[in-house]
């Protein structure tokens, strides 16, 4: 079960409030407001150059907004940065580190950093499996590696919140998968997660919140399955069978709303959480041989489309 | 406050510094190689027949060298800041509750240690090979280096606050910083030069610089030098608060 069903009083531990951030003539943020509550992964999602990353600085303390309230763990990111700095723990997207520089060395370097006593470094170094790259320079470490290492500097400090900027960006889906793996252990340890990325599938398997973000705005706020419900009902159910009377009795099923059919092959779209089984019960009522049945739900993708009008790739 | 992670940082600045393929024989081993080739060279020529030449080689070949040993580390040093800022490594550090100045101060204590270790170096091959120096005031001139690189390196950082990417730091810190030894006094006496470069190398650092350190050199007492001092130390000052101001982290 995951730990924010469990809360019953949730506390926020990040609040943003109407932040803008401009650069030049180009607004990069306008009138961002949102809560991340303890204890959730919550993800601010959208295309490149949204404004994900310049969000995210902010409330890191790594940028000032131009106006508008940023607290963290109760703390003003701007004018305490060192003190909300001791209890964060931070994942840049596209840092790097002295191309030298042994793992255990950045690892001891961090450590040494925070004022209150840093976690076991080697378990550290353990739980992300890097124990035997511990003596490798930076330069030579594959790209899973790398943000395994940055998870570990990111952790270092036993944070309260942990941030991280499009963590999975070029990674194989292999490493990805570890890493998705990594994240929720976090969750599950108690922290709060703030991520960013631009992977409508990442943000739909791992987070517990999301935002989506375009052009600087939040368009809409809520738990993935909650987004798809509310902005992408309809569900599609593609089945093949020869019957000729299939498509009237598809047709007669409620909720249904559309039924459109090629050389045998329906397509069967509608809404509500009975549709699947109405479907069935259809079928095994009319005796209706189907030969394929697949059913197709909506994702994060398609809400996305829906909202903005175009796909987050474009 | 201010100095946690200072010692372990310089710590791991110096051996990163150590693992580049050119770094230690390019920083230390290089320069004190010159020296002791220029100095046999000049050594062999000129003793026999003139007095100057031999001055050359007891005071001005030194001064030169730790002049060279001086710019090198500070365009190592433009050079590093450009590439961590191009690297996202100071945004990555600054991500963290170490202070801006802490990473700097690391930086500049990296780069006077090998200056020092070289200059070290080089007084230990000199002795060795030909007698130069040998009652010279080893510390006095080491601390007078050091006074002398700190306050160049701060010229090295309002050029690395400046120049926008690395590929281009180290040329334009080059371009700046050598064309300083023609005025400063090392190979024309300032005097002898025509009233607009005079001028020019008044305000120049390095002219302060080789004074300094030819004097030092020479057995001059401190209190001789209150200018030069002075002339660093508004230097130093000057380029902290522009490169302050003009600094980018990223």
């Amino acid at each position: 079960m995951a730990v924010t069903d469990l809360q019953i009083i949730k506390r926020p531990v990040i609040q943003v409030s109407g932040i803008r951030k401009t650069y030049g003539q180009t607004v990069a943020v306008d009138e961002v407001s949102f809560e991340v509550n303890e204890g959730e992964i919550f993800g601010l999602i959208g295309p490149n150059g949204a404004g994900k990353t310049t969000t995210m600085e902010c409330i890191e303390g790594l940028r000032t907004p131009d106006r508008g309230i940023i607290s963290v763990l109760g703390l003003d990111p701007f004018r305490q940065v060192y003190k909300v700095q001791e209890r964060i723990g931070v994942q840049l997207q596209q840092a790097q580190l002295q191309k030298r520089i042994k793992v255990w060395e950045a690892v001891d370097l961090w450590a040494s950093l925070y004022r209150k006593k840093a976690i076991d470094a080697e378990h550290l170094l353990n739980q992300l499996g890097l124990t035997d790259k511990r003596n490798a320079w930076f330069m030579n470490l594959s790209g899973g590696q790398k943000q395994r290492l940055f998870i570990a500097l990111a952790l270092i400090n036993d944070p309260d919140v942990v941030f991280l900027d499009e963590l999975t960006t070029g990674l194989d889906p292999q490493a990805r998968r570890a890493i998705w793996d990594l994240v929720r252990d976090i969750r599950d340890r108690g922290k709060t997660v703030f991520l960013t990325t631009h992977l409508m599938e990442e943000a739909e398997r791992l987070c517990d919140r999301v935002a989506i973000i375009e052009h600087g705005r939040i368009i809409d706020i809520d738990k993935p399955e909650r987004l798809i419900d509310r902005h992408c009902p309809e569900r599609t159910i593609v089945l093949t069978t020869d019957d000729t009377t299939a498509e009237q009795r598809f047709r007669s099923i409620r909720g249904v709303t559309a039924v459109s059919c090629t050389d045998g092959r329906f397509n069967i779209s509608g809404r509500g959480d009975d549709l699947v089984t109405e479907v069935i019960q259809c079928l095994s009522e009319n005796r209706i041989r189907v030969t394929d049945f697949r059913t197709i739900l909506p994702n994060l993708e398609d809400v996305f489309l829906k909202l903005t009008g175009h796909s987050i790739r474009e | 406050m201010m100095l946690r992670g200072l010692w372990k940082l310089t710590w791991i600045e110096i051996k990163i510094f150590l693992r580049e393929p050119l770094g230690a024989f390019g920083a230390i081993a290089l320069p004190v190689l010159v020296f002791l080739v220029l100095g046999r060279v000049a050594n062999r020529k000129l003793e026999p027949s003139s007095h100057a030449g031999s001055t050359f080689v007891r005071v001005d070949l030194p001064v030169l060298a730790s002049i060279l040993i001086a710019i090198s580390a500070v365009l190592s040093l433009v050079t590093i800041i450009s590439i961590y800022r191009e690297g996202g490594i100071l945004k990555r550090l600054r991500a963290t509750p170490l202070r801006p100045q802490t990473i700097l101060t690391a930086h500049v204590i990296v780069k006077l240690t090998l200056t020092a270790a070289t200059l070290a170096l080089m007084v230990l091959a000199g002795r060795r090979y030909y007698p130069v120096g040998l009652h010279a005031p080893l510390f006095s001139f080491t601390i007078a280096l050091l006074i002398s690189t700190w306050s160049i390196l701060s010229i090295g950082f309002l050029i690395a606050s400046i120049v926008p990417t690395a590929r281009f730091a180290q040329p334009i810190g080059a371009i700046i910083l050598y064309p300083m030894i023609a005025l400063s006094g090392l190979f024309v006496p300032i005097e002898a030069l025509p009233p607009v470069l005079r001028a020019v190398a008044r305000v120049l650092p390095l002219t302060y610089a080789v004074h300094l350190l030819r004097g030092i050199w020479n057995g001059d007492v401190w209190s001789a030098h209150l200018g030069d001092l002075a002339a660093l130390a508004v230097v130093f000052v000057v380029c902290t608060a522009l490169s302050a101001k003009v600094f980018r982290w990223e």
